[in-house]
């Protein structure tokens, strides 16, 4: 038996805003048959985008239900962009927690409402189908997998499993995701100055020196001090009256892109 | 009767109460014949007395030759390790071995780990109705085979297994092919027979016939090599060490001869409890459909699936109402996976998240059938009306109801 807090077994027994809404704003789902557990959620909203009715109907267990109640709960009389930052943690503390296993359920909520916001903006809709699944039995992406880690802080194979259920049945996909949480975690940890140096340098001669080099100019790597990076421009880009810009839209640019979107470039 | 104090307990698959008379005839010896059976005293001597006689008890359930083919152990689980590591290590010449894809976890994953060791292993298939496919197994058993594994009768499904057949096919095959039968959940409800079975082990555990949890049994033809999971003690013939568990092997040599006696109640009044039940859900809940063969079950066992619905969300809703029963629900357990006996029948996935296993005793009354014949179609159609199939299932009613 799960160690269900009461407001889980109380929206079980009676959940809110069962059923659907004809003619919905947004619709989204997230799940399927296959993997155990689905959930459609629908929204009405007003014409400021505040969101008037949220409805669902979830194919899952008692936590499922649950985590789709409480998220119909908490986005009505919000406005569409607020009710887009709830986060699934937000979801299971309204529920008072729910057990480790379970957690997947209040990502799925998530799941469903990003789904029903992309619907209502008219965006792409993320499709598993669009990444590479890692996990075949429940159909999950590397890409689900690397931002459940970032937005959760997970930090072991089991909690990824709790998660998102990647990993959870043949177990064959366990060793490609314990690939993916070291080298996430490992994105996620400040480089040191001398992996800094490295980095930036390999960036420099890859996508940066070669570009200057057809003007008849170069870059050099001085210094780095945190997300400061100290370069000089030589030959011809040193005296060129467009160097700053240069530096701001291509070099700063090119750096943020492969390395972090913190960098700043100072000419010395 | 409120709602509160009520309880329905149709899950004796997993564990059973234990008998009134069993566990009195247990309680002396926790308190006045506490001695040890190994002691040279007459308290001692009670208890090896009280062993030697649940002993003879068992031999009768397995219809065993001789006491001394009967080995007390602490589990089924203990039972099937004991027996199947214990007769790989008497000979490790051999490196093939067989077993089904819809066992318990005690064998699939003991044969896992065998496979890791090195073994070569033929996992047999079952068809839709959970039977085996006996021309598979005919042609996996060869020269280098040194065991089979196979259980008497399923846990989820309580789909039984021709094990007279299977031994027959086996022996032919290859004489020395050693043969292990997982009893677990045949014991109590139909005729284990170590005769007729021809087999060389048979495993079965005290708690799922209404014997405590913790002890269990292992049945080894004489003559039958096997090397001892548990080294130490002299007890048990040098074969499982440790100080006898007392009362509790009282407890299941009383258990077993109460099984035998109660089989002809398991198949007439117990199966007519089980049949009217699952008739009674097949007929009025429009999306149950039948997880099993109408034949070659266990009498107390049904498994139904109920299509376009999860599994634990039913289970938490009979236990509002007192009943208990069991899932093949990933939800329900640490695994993510759904049950891998129904996965293996190709139960499909519209039914095997919502499929729900009730498993009835000699304690199980037509009053208690009766309220979940009640109960159970109400909670079933408040939460077809929470699944996002309606069409789905609208399409099923329509189906159902245009055969009726």
């Amino acid at each position: 038996m799960w160690d269900y807090t009461d407001k889980v077994m109380e929206l079980y027994r009676n959940p809110k805003n069962v059923g659907s809404i004809e003619d919905a704003d947004a619709i989204g789902e997230a799940g399927s048959l296959s993997c155990g557990d689905m959930l459609k959620i629908y929204l009405k909203l007003d014409e400021k985008g505040i969101i008037t009715d949220a409805k669902f109907q979830t194919f899952g267990c008692g936590s499922a239900v649950a985590s789709s109640s409480i998220l119909t709960e908490m986005v009505i009389g919000k406005h569409i962009d607020d009710a887009r930052k709830i986060t699934n943690q937000e979801i299971a503390e309204a529920l008072g927690g729910l057990p480790p296993e379970k957690m997947h359920c209040s990502v799925m909520g998530h799941e469903a409402l990003e789904a029903a916001i992309a619907n209502f903006y008219h965006e792409d809709v993320k499709c598993p189908e669009k990444g590479k699944v890692i996990c075949k039995c429940f159909n999950v992406t590397q890409e689900t997998i690397e931002s459940e880690i970032k937005a959760n802080n997970l930090k072991t194979l089991e909690d990824i499993m709790n998660y998102t259920k990647a990993g959870g049945a043949c177990g064959k996909c366990q060793n490609e995701i314990k690939r993916i949480l070291d080298e996430t975690i490992q994105s996620e940890k400040p480089l040191t100055k001398t992996q800094m140096i490295l980095k930036i340098n390999n960036v420099i001669d890859k996508y940066i020196s070669s570009e200057l080099r057809k003007d008849g100019g170069d870059i050099e790597l001085i210094d780095v001090e945190e997300n400061k990076v100290f370069v000089k421009l030589s030959g011809k880009c040193q005296s060129c009256n467009r160097s700053q810009l240069t530096l701001t839209h291509f070099v700063e640019a090119t750096l943020r892109e492969h390395i972090s979107p913190n960098i700043e470039i100072i000419q010395v | 009767m409120s709602d509160e104090k009520k309880l329905i307990y149709l899950d004796n698959n997993a564990t059973t109460k234990v008998d009134e008379i069993v566990l009195e005839k247990m309680i002396p010896y926790f308190s006045k014949l506490y001695g040890n059976a190994s002691s040279m005293y007459d308290l001692g001597a009670k208890s090896a007395q009280a062993i030697k006689a649940a002993r003879e008890q068992m031999m009768g359930l397995f219809n065993a030759n001789d006491p001394k083919e009967v080995f007390f152990t602490a589990s089924g689980s203990e039972s099937a390790n004991m027996g199947i590591r214990g007769i790989l290590a008497a000979d490790t010449t051999k490196k093939h071995i067989i077993t089904t894809k819809v066992e318990h976890p005690c064998v699939l994953n003991l044969y896992k780990k065998l496979e890791k060791q090195g073994y070569n292993v033929t996992y047999l298939n079952v068809n839709s109705e959970g039977a085996l496919d006996l021309n598979e197994l005919e042609e996996a058993v060869n020269e280098d085979t040194a065991l089979v594994a196979v259980m008497a009768a399923n846990n989820e499904t309580g789909i039984i297994f021709p094990i007279e057949k299977i031994s027959q096919i086996v022996k032919s095959k290859n004489p020395k092919t050693k043969i292990y039968v997982d009893a677990v959940q045949a014991a109590g409800k139909i005729s284990i027979d170590a005769q007729k079975w021809n087999v060389d082990m048979i495993g079965v555990s005290g708690h799922k016939f209404h014997a405590p949890k913790g002890i269990g049994a292992l049945y080894v033809k004489t003559g039958t090599l096997f090397v001892p999971l548990i080294e130490g003690g002299h007890q048990e013939r040098g074969k499982r060490a440790g100080t006898e568990n007392v009362p509790s092997i009282v407890g299941i040599g009383q258990a077993a001869e109460y099984a035998l006696a109660g089989l002809a109640d398991e198949s007439t009044r117990v199966k007519d409890l089980r049949n009217k039940l699952e008739t009674s859900i097949l007929k009025t809940v429009f999306n149950a459909r039948l997880n099993s063969s109408l034949v070659n079950r266990v009498p107390n066992t049904t498994n139904i699936g109920f299509e376009y619905v999860e599994g634990e969300l039913i289970l938490l809703h009979l236990g509002d109402k007192g009943i208990c029963a069991s899932s093949g629900s990933a939800c329900t357990s640490g695994s993510l996976d759904p049950s891998h006996v129904l996965k293996a029948m190709g139960v499909p996935f519209t039914a095997l998240h919502g499929s729900i296993r009730f498993s009835l005793s000699r304690f199980t009354t037509e009053a208690e059938i009766d309220y979940t014949i009640k109960v159970l179609p109400e909670i079933i159609e408040k939460l077809t009306k929470i699944s996002p199939f309606q069409r789905e299932l609208k399409e099923l009613k329509d189906v159902k109801s245009g055969n009726d």
